[in-house]
């Protein structure tokens, strides 16, 4: 899909500059576009490998784990096709925390293992259980704590306090994750 | 709120640091682990930043985002969304990359603290790649049939995107 939509905002990019008149500016970002790339990906690199760093060490000292003891509770609950012990729940708890943490790298994979453990006890595996599908929406929705790409962005175009809408985007993914996982109830008959 | 947040990295960065002692990690060569892969992850990024930034700035550019933009406003006007983060709302659920380009594309033109800055930050920062995750997290297990997860997701989008303006609203006036 991204490929037709990407050579989609290009072409329709080229027509329209022609028809405005615009096509010394479109020259010009063309060239600058790709270099500002770059500058956007040195200036988050820092930070984002900063981060990573000292959740390895929060990850290494058992942090998940404490975590993934925190959510069991709520998380069974959800999940009522997988027994409390059972490895599926495990790796969905596993995932989430990361997902929490912003450990991308981390979250897939733990979320790709929780998919097949789900998958083993799902009777007919080319059709989405209930539980993989509120799964599915968890991850669609962003529980990250601390989005350090996004605050790395705003410092990088001087905002005044680079992290004050954190709180903000608290309550807005949580909101919006309720609001994901009642509907997935909701449409479960 | 101001000062609250000044508080947020330092804080973060203590615990971490605390803990680890506390629990014996050896602090400085696991971070370097660490951060080695965070690094390589952020340069993982670039060849499609650099395609997705380079299209939105010719959007910008050549006025088509300008014409998209005014076409949707009506929409944005019904349910008080700033037009300037319309076509955030429909690029984000299908390229985390793309819609980090039109963030930066909006910070640059009103600035990070403006009210559509602040806006596409909690957007931005509220979702998810919808789309992808979906192919991802399905395709790794073989399922054909979906049923309603891609709705339900879209609708959670959507959702997110009207409390984004909402509760800038309510924290920020």
């Amino acid at each position: 899909m991204l490929n037709y939509i990407w050579g989609a905002l290009i072409l329709i990019s080229i027509v329209c500059a022609v028809f405005t008149g615009n096509v010394k500016p479109l020259s010009d970002a063309i060239l600058t576009g790709a270099s500002d790339a770059i500058g956007l990906v040195i200036s988050m690199a820092g930070m984002m490998s900063l981060w990573t760093g000292l959740l390895e060490i929060a990850n290494k000292g058992g942090l998940t784990t404490v975590l993934t003891r925190l959510f069991k509770p709520v998380i069974k609950h959800l999940f009522k096709e997988y027994p409390e012990d059972s490895p599926a729940i495990h790796a969905i708890c596993m995932n989430i925390t990361a997902n929490l943490l912003g450990l991308d790298n981390a979250a897939t994979p733990l979320g790709i293992s929780a998919m097949k453990e789900m998958n083993k006890a799902n009777k007919t595996s080319t059709v989405a259980n209930n539980s993989m599908v509120i799964f599915t929406v968890m991850n669609t929705a962003s529980i990250q704590l601390v989005p350090t790409m996004m605050s790395v962005l705003r410092q990088k175009y001087n905002s005044a306090s680079p992290f004050d809408v954190l709180p903000v985007i608290w309550v807005s993914s949580f909101i919006a994750l309720a609001i994901g996982v009642i509907l997935a109830k909701l449409f479960e008959k | 709120m101001n000062t609250f947040s000044f508080y947020i990295l330092p804080g973060v960065i203590g615990f971490i640091i605390v803990f680890g002692l506390f629990k014996n990690v050896p602090l400085f060569d696991t971070f370097i682990l660490g951060a080695k892969d965070g690094l390589s992850s952020a340069f993982s990024i670039a060849p499609s930043l650099i395609g997705l930034i380079v299209a939105v700035s010719m959007l910008k550019a050549s006025g088509a985002l300008d014409i998209i933009t005014s076409l949707l406003a009506p929409i944005g006007n019904l349910i008080a969304i700033p037009k300037e983060t319309i076509p955030l709302m429909l690029l984000r659920p299908i390229s985390g990359s793309g819609a980090l380009a039109l963030v930066d594309s909006i910070f640059k033109s009103c600035g990070p603290d403006s009210f559509p800055g602040r806006v596409a930050s909690v957007m931005m920062g509220s979702t998810e790649t919808t789309f992808y995750v979906l192919a991802v997290y399905f395709g790794a297990v073989g399922i054909k049939n979906t049923r309603h997860a891609l709705p339900v997701a879209l609708t959670a989008d959507f959702a997110s995107f009207i409390l984004s303006v909402l509760t800038v609203r309510l924290f920020f006036s």
